[in-house]
């Protein structure tokens, strides 16, 4: 009696395991079959991007569509940068993105020093100012922005595109709470030896910060290179233009008739993106990441 | 006492110093947020009451006529709708997806931060230029979709120019551009999950919906609120892909508040009309954002 209740509970014991082991299997192929799905229907309209660009003209106009360039060329890339300036293109989006980027660094840096590490009577309240900026949206303010603009004489110069994103709420957001969690004993100790803030900011503060302030950078160059409602306003001639305007304007002048041209058009426009993301890919998603956790 | 004041002197001439230097740190950064966030919402509000063409040298003060005027007409309640459906259905299809696969993908399985590199990279790429790449995909002769849809023996709709297709096909692109952002959000806030509480709730004998249900879920809550809101205020700001791939159209199927806020403004001239628009918008994201400030705040006290 008592050895077969034993051997009873060792069967349905090991058949729990067995079970548990199926099921441990069941869910690693699903998670296999998961991510091959995914990958596929994320990846193949970014193939279908990069194989057009190679396409002929009269093979982009066959249905059903080829899924690999019978006659692979590269005479769009050629057609492409001719049929609109996008050489020009490309030194407005850098201009624009590396001045705004610099800009959101260095201003996110300075206030968040200032509002963790200086006393001020109220600093409290200032932080509180430049939280609510953050519920404002850019695209509620470009009519006034646009106003102010013509006002200043801005439109369509690089200042214009460049001032209304030079500040940052969410920056200084990211380096105030990042710096909070650095020891204040590494501060006093430079203090008592005669630093002054500047040496604390630029030797102490910013290069243990780092981590936060790459995150800050590769954020505001990402949505500044991809920026499109503000300078689709604020931009009227080519000579201005940025690469996402230009490969819109390019759409209106070759679309429908030429998409292989259009094609290698917008890989002028996501392809430094995607080569920096694939070199940054751990900051970006570990920063994204890592901002929602932490709420 | 003179050896007492002179260190106080010099005390209080270093507090200055320190005050004038964060003047220094924080006055640029300020004077750009005012000048260019802040005022805005100032001109906003003084645009809404007033009829101007932007170019005429009268502004004519008409008080709340423009609201009037704004809020019953039937294109404004068109775009509410489209700006409701738009949002409803692409922020409950990215969540749903996203948990999906997040679940499936939270595993010790290889590959798997390869492929939440390439779920993510949509995200970063140019809306403008996804845009245009899949208006060639929706092509309804030489598109991708039309092709796939083939195999099925279903024949494509004219996806862009079909009022009633328009709207599907932007939610399409923004669940397919968003989809990756979802899932990191999610995997970070599973793997935040205190492992020995599956194994608490494996020991009394829960199953796998039981896990989910009593530990995945409230262990999730917090990344589901942030997700739900950071995604309904994007929605709330789509422009660059409707911008490209519809203007707006056809026939209004896709005008949502910020393509609305930009036609109001810089196509038809109306400055007091855009205001109006502007501060609708203002409002409900206020209202969202206070409501998400509220909910964290309760389940800090909970907690």
């Amino acid at each position: 009696m008592a050895l077969e209740q034993d051997i009873s509970i060792v069967r349905t014991g090991s058949g729990a395991v067995a079970s548990a082991r199926r099921m441990a299997l069941i869910w690693r192929v699903l998670g296999y079959l998961a991510i091959m799905l995914s990958v596929v229907i994320i990846g193949l309209p970014i193939y279908w991007m990069l194989i057009a660009s190679f396409k002929i003209s009269r093979e982009i106009y066959t249905a059903p569509p080829s899924w690999v360039p019978l006659a692979p060329t590269l005479e769009n890339y050629p057609n492409a940068w001719n049929s609109a300036p996008f050489a020009r293109y490309y030194i407005n989006s850098i201009i624009v993105t590396l001045a705004t980027t610099v800009s959101k660094m260095t201003l996110a840096v300075l206030t968040a020093y200032a509002l963790v590490f200086l006393r001020f009577p109220g600093k409290n309240t200032v932080f509180l100012i430049i939280l609510a900026a953050l519920m404002v949206p850019a695209q509620i303010t470009i009519v006034p922005n646009f106003l102010t603009m013509g006002e200043l004489g801005f439109v369509n110069t690089y200042w214009g595109l460049i001032l209304p994103g030079a500040a940052t709420a969410f920056g200084t957001f990211l380096m105030r709470q990042y710096f909070m969690t650095l020891p204040r004993e590494i501060f006093e100790a430079a203090e008592i030896d005669g630093a002054g803030h500047m040496r604390r900011l630029w030797e102490i503060a910013v290069p243990l910060a780092m981590p936060a302030l790459v995150t800050t950078g590769l954020f505001a160059v990402v949505s500044e290179w991809n920026d499109f409602l503000w300078p689709l306003i604020i931009t009227s001639t080519d000579d201005m233009r940025t690469l996402p305007i230009g490969v819109f304007r390019l759409l209106d002048q070759e679309g429908f008739a030429n998409w292989g041209v259009v094609m290698a058009g917008t890989m002028y426009v996501v392809l430094p993106v995607i080569l920096l993301f694939i070199w940054a890919q751990r900051y970006i998603v570990e920063g994204i990441a890592s901002g929602a956790v932490k709420g | 006492m003179s050896t007492v004041s002179i260190p106080a002197y010099r005390s209080s001439s270093r507090e200055w110093r320190e005050r004038l230097l964060f003047l220094l740190f924080v006055g640029p950064n300020l004077i750009l947020l005012a000048a260019f966030t802040f005022w805005p919402m100032l001109y906003n509000a003084y645009l809404s009451l007033i009829s101007w063409n932007f170019l005429s040298p009268t502004r004519r003060f008409v008080g709340l006529r423009n609201y009037e005027s704004v809020l019953s007409s039937g294109i404004f309640r068109i775009v509410l709708t489209n700006t409701a459906i738009f949002t409803i259905v692409s922020v409950v299809l990215t969540m749903l997806l996203g948990l999906g696969l997040a679940l499936l993908l939270n595993r010790p399985l290889r590959w798997r931060d390869g492929a939440r590199a390439i779920l993510f990279t949509p995200t970063v790429l140019s809306g403008a230029a996804i845009a245009i790449v899949w208006i060639y995909i929706f092509d309804p002769r030489f598109g991708l979709l039309a092709q796939i849809l083939g195999w099925f023996g279903i024949g494509s709709p004219a996806w862009l120019s079909d009022p009633n297709w328009a709207m599907s096909a932007i939610i399409i692109v923004y669940v397919w551009k968003n989809l990756g952002y979802a899932v990191v959000i999610y995997l970070a806030g599973l793997q935040a999950i205190d492992r020995t509480l599956y194994e608490a709730a494996e020991i009394d004998g829960a199953g796998a919906w039981a896990q989910f249900r009593h530990v995945t879920v409230p262990g999730l809550s917090p990344i589901l609120f942030f997700l739900l809101v950071t995604s309904i205020l994007a929605c709330f700001q789509a422009f660059d892909i409707i911008a490209v791939m519809t203007d707006g159209g056809p026939v209004n199927a896709t005008n949502t508040l910020v393509y609305h806020l930009y036609e109001r403004g810089f196509v038809q001239s109306q400055a007091g009309p855009a205001g109006v628009v502007a501060m609708v918008m203002f409002v409900l994201m206020l209202i969202l954002t206070v409501l998400q400030l509220r909910l964290v705040e309760r389940r800090v006290h909970y907690s």
